[in-house]
């Protein structure tokens, strides 16, 4: 498996190579790597147990011990904040990781095969995209049932489809090309053209739509919270905790205000090094 | 034009049909068995007998592609079964609620077009200018920020704080400021940046060019010249925002307690109510699809060089 540790080291040289940043996405990497720090270090920061009730402590504003205050069962907001970027960040990772290494084999397969398996790949993918991304992570987490998992797969099954679109896309561009050509008669196996020559194409494509998306899953994750089809109580994810503190809204809207900050901290960061990325690699059509 | 109408309404009955596969195929699927979330929602003694009643009443005891076929053959009727919960035909219960959506959905498009359309001409004049970086940090921001909580927030401010505006229900003026602005601010921010990119690719072609060489005034380019032109990106906007509009129209919809499609498929989900999220996941899809060849056929009327076979301008 080299030409995965090739294509590791090609994506940090990718990143690495490119010059005057502009400070926009410097500032969202700074944010960025503040919080996954947070996140690292999170249970050695916070002053209470995000889990536990204090029922004579209950919506109440900040103070020294409870830096944004209190929810409606007595527990720390600031402590629920800091253990659920953990929950939304760990669960961020997993499904962008599931989905690129669902979608670019995919693609690259039926990008280069063509043929029968590129036609029954591309009719599926016309019948999913005709549904609007969040509608049919919606479906799926409808008909699996409302829980954490189920919503990481329907995520999964939405997004694996742009990611097998654009390195098919490329792919079908690329394969025609001379060293393509020069690398089957030099006699190289199928396998070795697509790990070895194709695959690097799609890195720096695949890095911005991977960046940018971040912020989306992050979005369509928490959305999907507050609508009760994700994260369950008493799990401290971001917007599991804006939809159990709905009904303290009216009289206590300190409850709602953090943790969507939270979540808009976190995607404008990841909008901002998506950007970035974007007009530093030239990929202007994602 | 003829024969991409009828390419394009193969397309519809193509995708239509792997929409009724996937839909039915999760159905079948998920967890759980809808007869006995039927019989436990009446609260009476469930008996095998009736269980076995039911199941053969709902035809749940055929083979999967007989379930398919009648499903299917029902679906041509615009049959789509009975909700579990209400037991009222699936497809009315849809109509009942699709102009709620749909009222919304217009509103949300007013929203974003008379926000993003002067923001985009506007940013495209004066490119690196500081409406542009307005527009842009805008664009970030709309991007960013979720909508159910851009919600929260502007009921906050404007019906707790200020108490000028309802913060729920609908039917007057006043209940569709906030839901609407909610929605069309998001999708305003990034569109506008779509018909920013489509005026400026516009601004640079040839003919554009020749007529400032002319020295024709720069308000009649951009009104006379180029509008035309720049139609074909609001449109493909227009398009493209369909999907961003109905899943966003879920959210909205709970927030603001309005009774439309999106809440009715969220209340389905807490009920295991199949056939209405089925029957939801269709009418959307299928809506999708037609905006979009519609949007296509526009482009017939409004660019005459596709009309003629040549490259389009998109």
């Amino acid at each position: 498996m080299r030409f995965v540790y090739a294509f590791f080291i090609k994506t940090y040289l990718t990143v690495m190579k490119m010059k005057n940043w502009p400070p926009t996405a410097l500032l969202g990497l700074i944010l960025l790597i503040t919080i996954v720090l947070i996140t690292a270090i999170g249970p050695l920061l916070i002053p209470n147990d995000p889990y536990m009730a204090n029922m004579a402590e209950r919506l109440s504003s900040p103070s020294l011990t409870y830096p944004f205050g209190t929810d409606h069962m007595g527990r720390c907001i600031f402590s629920r904040i800091v253990i659920g970027s953990q929950a939304t960040l760990g669960i961020t990772v997993l499904v962008i990781t599931t989905v690129i290494l669902i979608g670019i084999p995919i693609g690259l397969v039926s990008g280069y095969i063509g043929g029968r398996v590129d036609s029954i790949v591309m009719r599926l993918a016309d019948g999913l995209i005709a549904l609007p991304e969040f509608i049919l992570a919606i479906a799926i987490a409808g008909f699996l049932g409302p829980s954490l998992t189920n919503l990481m797969i329907s995520v999964v099954l939405v997004k694996w489809i742009s990611y097998t679109r654009v390195v098919r896309g490329i792919v079908l561009s690329e394969r025609e090309k001379e060293y393509v050509l020069a690398a089957r008669v030099g006699g190289c196996t199928t396998w070795r053209i697509i790990t070895r020559h194709l695959l690097p194409q799609i890195i720096s494509p695949v890095l911005v739509l991977a960046t940018l998306d971040v912020g989306k899953i992050i979005l369509i994750i928490s959305s999907l919270s507050y609508l009760g089809l994700g994260a369950q109580p008493p799990a401290p994810e971001w917007g599991a905790m804006l939809s159990d503190g709905r009904p303290y809204f009216q009289t206590f809207p300190e409850l709602m205000i953090y943790p969507g900050m939270a979540i808009f901290i976190v995607v404008l960061s990841c909008n901002l090094i998506g950007e970035g990325l974007r007009d530093k690699l030239g990929e202007k059509s994602i | 034009m003829l024969s991409l109408v009828r390419k394009r309404l193969l397309q519809l009955v193509i995708v239509v049909f792997i929409l009724s596969i996937f839909t039915f195929g999760l159905m079948k699927l998920a967890p759980g068995d809808p007869v006995m979330s039927i019989l436990n929602a009446d609260e009476m003694m469930v008996t095998e007998a009736n269980q076995a009643n039911l199941r053969s009443d709902l035809g749940f005891d055929q083979p999967v592609y007989v379930q398919y076929g009648k499903w299917m053959h029902g679906l041509l009727k615009l049959d789509l079964g009975t909700s579990y919960m209400s037991g009222k035909p699936v497809w009315n219960e849809m109509m009942e609620r699709l102009p709620i959506t749909l009222q919304l959905t217009t509103g949300v498009l007013l929203v974003m077009f008379s926000i993003s359309l002067p923001l985009g001409i506007i940013s495209a004049r004066y490119p690196r200018k500081w409406p542009d970086q307005i527009s842009r940090i805008l664009a970030l921001i709309g991007a960013s920020i979720p909508s159910f909580w851009l919600g929260l927030m502007l009921i906050y401010l404007f019906a707790l704080k200020l108490q000028i505006l309802p913060s729920n229900g609908m039917g007057s003026f006043a209940q569709m400021i906030l839901p609407t602005f909610t929605l069309g601010f998001s999708l305003a921010a990034v569109y506008s940046r779509l018909i920013r990119a489509g005026l400026i690719e516009c601004f640079s072609k040839d003919y554009i060019q020749a007529g400032r060489a002319r020295g024709v005034k720069e308000w009649r380019i951009l009104w006379v010249h180029a509008f035309r032109a720049a139609l074909l990106p609001v449109i493909t906007v227009f398009g493209l925002s369909m999907g961003s509009l109905l899943g966003g129209a879920v959210v909205i919809e709970i927030l603001f307690s309005w009774p439309g499609l999106g809440s009715m498929a969220v209340d389905a989900i807490f009920n295991r109510d199949y056939p209405v999220i089925q029957g939801y996941v269709l009418l959307t899809g299928v809506f999708v699809v037609v905006v979009n060849l519609l949007v296509d056929l526009s482009y017939y009327l409004i660019d005459p060089r596709i009309k003629q076979g040549k490259e389009g301008s998109n």
